[in-house]
């Protein structure tokens, strides 16, 4: 566990986590729980991204596929895969990653503005860049992930 | 909530109940089946109506309250009649009681001219002027204790004839009053055994600086001149269930006053026990002692023995005597029973998982193991169903409702009408009687703008001037049934036809059974009113209630006997929580598709299927043809490789009526899956109804038959298909 800072002003804690080569991460307070990766049950007419439900505990649950979500191709899971329960305004999501690689405490100063680059995946979705440790983590708003939108524009 | 809201808002929950209480006593007034207690109901209900809102300073409905509240109070007193004039104007006060609640709660505005109407109509009936004083805070005669005479110059004995007479000793204990029971309570039953003449030994009453407030000192001493088959055994009776928590002494013969005060309490052994002070003086006295005591004390202790007091004047009782009343219900928050369901749903999900794990360890069906777990299966399933019952409630909250709406669409359409219902009791899922009310509403203005024809056509037509209709409810085969009846002229066949043909919704040509013409109505954009009229034209035709009642698993059909009348039948089932499904495989998939769309599943031969343009197929079922559905690609799942003709077809009903043929790869079995909703963390998918968890731990699909034929017709935006049943 790396203690980026301590003593800090308006500490934050984040959950970072993996996707192929990059690491991300998201509030802490938006978690409920982590969990394996069970098989979901694909829905029809979804967006790629959107695996399928999966049963926690009685409530019905859309898994989504981060990875295939940031456009960086949809991912293979496997036993090592994880789910990131987290809550999304009413609704609770599962996030599909790699892998949790740690739990940081930040303060709001350290969080730098995202670089401007073309991508609009990025613009949509990194709020902000995080260094530790010489690495780069991208701090994910969880508001645009569910496919809400998309279905406005169908409907 | 601050605590004003929160007694604001129990307020008018009692009020509902009230004005419900209010109805159902004035139905029963007008149906001739009410008595003097039906009278005090009706009475009761309305002035703590009144009382309430006086307490929130609500002053148009204290108002209100007040002018009913003096019409009822000259009928309770038999100064007037109860006629059908009266009860007309009562019930119709009634209403506008109810939307003066309605307003004070915060809805839409009183109509003011009804009000005032209705108002004059009541006063007419007292002769009263308007009375617009501001109501009185509530202590009104049917709080007050019946005032009877207690001749304390007699000595007892003297009156007493030596028949059956029995002297009853009673000493009530501090745990007699806490377990809710009260010593009045107790001396009115003894007096139903005969003529009772009460003392107390009010000697023993302490001043009250000295009072210890939790122990009761009075002892009443009952000298009961019983009817003749009365015997000590009747009279212990009446003690029953204060037993352990009194002193009681019955003995044979009457005895003086004195002798009962010396039986074995030192403290009431002196002589002058009963008639050494009057109650006034005794009063008097306690009151200038309470006086005192209030500057060291708080006030409430003095009112504990100031009441069994004033209880004790009561000595012969007679009039009514209002039942000791037993709490049986109690009121929860609905959020509490619906996790409570959640969880049992849950619980039930789990045993099954648990039940598959113990089959897949190989375990013997005799093991100890597998024998348990069919224990707990047993549970789970009771504690399922009662878990469900507590959410049952009965359809009376919806028929209540109805003689209202009868009363205003007859008024508004000049017809006359009788609402018969039946089966009020009939329980169903709470979720379900939310959505009832609706499609009943509509139901029954249909009846009556539509069904019943206008009293002269119904004298003509040898018919009583006054239409029935019949609102009934059942169950039936774990379903609720309930039925719209009225006795009208029924459906007009050819003039249904003729619209539907006009409309394009049949071919000119159509051969139609008599049925297949009454369930026209419920086709959409079929309207029968010639002007759209305000009772049944609120832009809602019967095909958004056959829809609605459908989305929740339900069916209406209609019959009809020309002249006779129609019949609308309203099938639901029990509960929104469970739904009877046939589980099938579609490629990897597990889908629920839900029994009651289901006419029949068969294995079609190839012959069968026929092409129909460039991607329709067709399937040919004993004569007619029914389009084939694969649900594999309709989902946008890869289909099976054994083409069309493979796997199993389930032939569906769909929402017009019209049939379809569906698709799948094999039909695992039926059986019973609870509900979960799909839109609560993600949204609603075309195709897909709900989703639900199965045996093995995984969440499967619960098809939306209606929404995949609906969503096809969409995509390929091919003529509709007139799949006629055959």
């Amino acid at each position: 566990m790396t203690q980026a800072q301590t003593n800090v002003l308006n500490p934050q804690e984040l959950i970072a986590f993996t996707i192929g080569e990059q690491e991300f991460c998201v509030d802490i307070r938006s978690v409920r729980e982590i969990r394996g990766w069970t098989p979901a049950t694909s829905l029809p007419q979804s967006p790629a991204y959107v695996r399928g439900v999966i049963n926690l505990r009685g409530a019905v649950l859309p898994i989504i596929d981060l990875s295939c979500r940031l456009g960086l191709g949809t991912a293979t899971p496997s036993a090592r895969h994880v789910i990131i329960v987290a809550r999304v305004g009413l609704r609770t999501v599962g996030l599909l990653v790699e892998a949790v690689s740690d739990i940081l405490t930040v303060s709001d100063e350290t969080i730098q503005a995202t670089p401007d680059i073309a991508c609009e995946v990025v613009r949509g979705f990194v709020k902000g860049v995080i260094p530790v440790d010489g690495r780069m983590i991208s701090l994910i708003a969880l508001d645009g992930l569910l496919p809400e939108v998309t279905v406005e524009e169908a409907a | 909530m601050d605590p004003m809201e929160a007694i604001r808002a129990t307020f008018f929950q009692e009020c509902e109940e009230l004005l419900g209480d209010l109805e159902m006593g004035l139905l029963s007034l007008q149906d001739g089946n009410g008595d003097h207690e039906t009278v005090n109901a009706v009475f009761r209900a309305v002035h703590s109506v009144k009382g309430g809102a006086g307490a929130f300073g609500l002053e148009d409905l204290v108002r209100f309250a007040h002018v009913f509240e003096t019409t009822l109070d000259d009928v309770r007193s038999g100064k007037l009649a109860v006629d059908p004039d009266i009860v007309a104007v009562l019930l119709r006060a009634a209403d506008a009681l109810t939307d003066h609640v309605t307003a004070a709660k915060g809805g839409p505005p009183v109509d003011t001219v009804n009000a005032a109407l209705i108002v004059s109509d009541l006063q007419q009936f007292t002769g009263v002027e308007a009375l617009m004083e501001p109501a009185d805070d509530g202590d009104d005669i049917s709080f007050v204790p019946q005032m009877l005479a207690l001749d304390l110059d007699e000595t007892p004995q003297a009156i007493l004839t030596p028949d059956n007479d029995w002297t009853i000793r009673f000493k009530p204990a501090a745990a007699l009053y806490r377990n809710a029971n009260d010593a009045i309570l107790l001396i009115r039953e003894l007096d139903r055994l005969g003529t009772t003449r009460v003392v107390v030994d009010q000697e023993v009453v302490p001043s009250l600086p000295d009072k210890v407030v939790t122990e009761p000192v009075l002892t009443w001493s009952v000298q009961l001149c019983a009817d003749a088959a009365i015997g000590e055994s009747q009279i212990r009776d009446v003690f029953e269930f204060v037993q352990g928590d009194c002193e009681l002494h019955v003995f044979a013969g009457s005895v003086g006053a004195e002798e009962v005060a010396s039986f074995d309490d030192p403290v009431l052994a002196s002589p002058n026990a009963v008639g050494a002070e009057s109650p006034e003086q005794l009063l008097d006295r306690l009151m200038r002692e309470a006086n005192v005591a209030a500057e060291t004390e708080t006030a409430a202790p003095t009112h504990r023995p100031v009441q069994p007091l004033a209880q004790s004047d009561v000595t012969s009782v007679t009039g009514n005597r209002p039942e000791a009343l037993v709490q049986t219900t109690i009121r929860v928050d609905l959020e509490r029973v619906d996790r409570l369901i959640d969880l049992v749903g849950e619980l039930v999900i789990n045993q099954a998982m648990l039940a598959q794990r113990v089959v897949e360890a190989g375990l013997a069906r005799s093991s100890t193991i597998a024998l348990g777990l069919d224990d707990l299966e047993q549970l789970t399933r009771e504690i399922q169903d009662s878990v469900m019952a507590i959410r049952a409630q009965p359809v009376k909250s919806v028929f209540q409702r109805m003689p209202r709406l009868v009363r205003e669409v007859a008024a508004a359409t000049g017809k006359k009408v009788r609402l018969v219902t039946e089966g009020e009791g009939t329980e169903v899922d709470k979720t379900v009687i939310e959505r009832l009310s609706d499609p009943i509403t509509h139901m029954i203005r249909n009846a009556i703008d539509h069904g019943l024809e206008s009293p002269d056509r119904r004298v003509a037509a040898g018919k009583a001037e006054e239409g029935t209709v019949r609102l009934s409810a059942q169950h039936r085969s774990g379903r609720i049934v309930i039925e719209v009846a009225d006795d009208g002229r029924g459906i007009d066949r050819e003039r249904v036809r003729a619209i539907a043909v006009d409309r394009g919704i049949v071919a000119a040509d159509a051969i139609l059974s008599d049925e297949e013409v009454d369930n026209l109505i419920f086709a959409p954009g079929f309207s029968t009113a010639e002007a759209i009229s305000d009772i049944s034209g609120r832009g809602v035709g019967m095909d958004v209630v056959k829809r609605s009642i459908q989305a929740l698993g339900g069916r209406i059909v209609i019959t009809s006997r020309p002249g006779e009348g129609s019949v609308f039948t309203l099938s639901l089932p029990l509960t929104l929580a469970v739904l009877d499904g046939m589980v099938v495989s579609v490629g990897d998939h597990t889908l629920v598709v839900p029994i009651n769309v289901i006419v029949e599943s068969l294995q079609p031969k190839a012959i069968d299927v026929r092409r129909l343009g460039p991607e329709g197929t067709v399937l040919a079922v004993r004569g007619s043809h029914v389009p084939l559905i694969d649900v594999a690609p309709s989902l946008g799942w890869a289909s099976g490789n054994e083409g069309p003709a493979g796997g199993v077809t389930l032939l569906v009903e769909s929402e017009l009526g019209g049939l379809a043929a569906l698709r799948v790869d094999a039909i695992q079995g039926q059986r019973q899956v609870v509900i979960k909703s799909l839109e609560q963390n993600y949204r609603q998918v075309e195709g897909v109804a709900a989703a639900t968890i199965l045996g093995d731990g995984r969440v499967a699909l619960i098809l939306d038959v209606d929404g995949l034929i609906a969503s096809r017709k969409r995509t390929t935006a091919r003529p509709l298909l007139q799949a006629q049943a055959s």
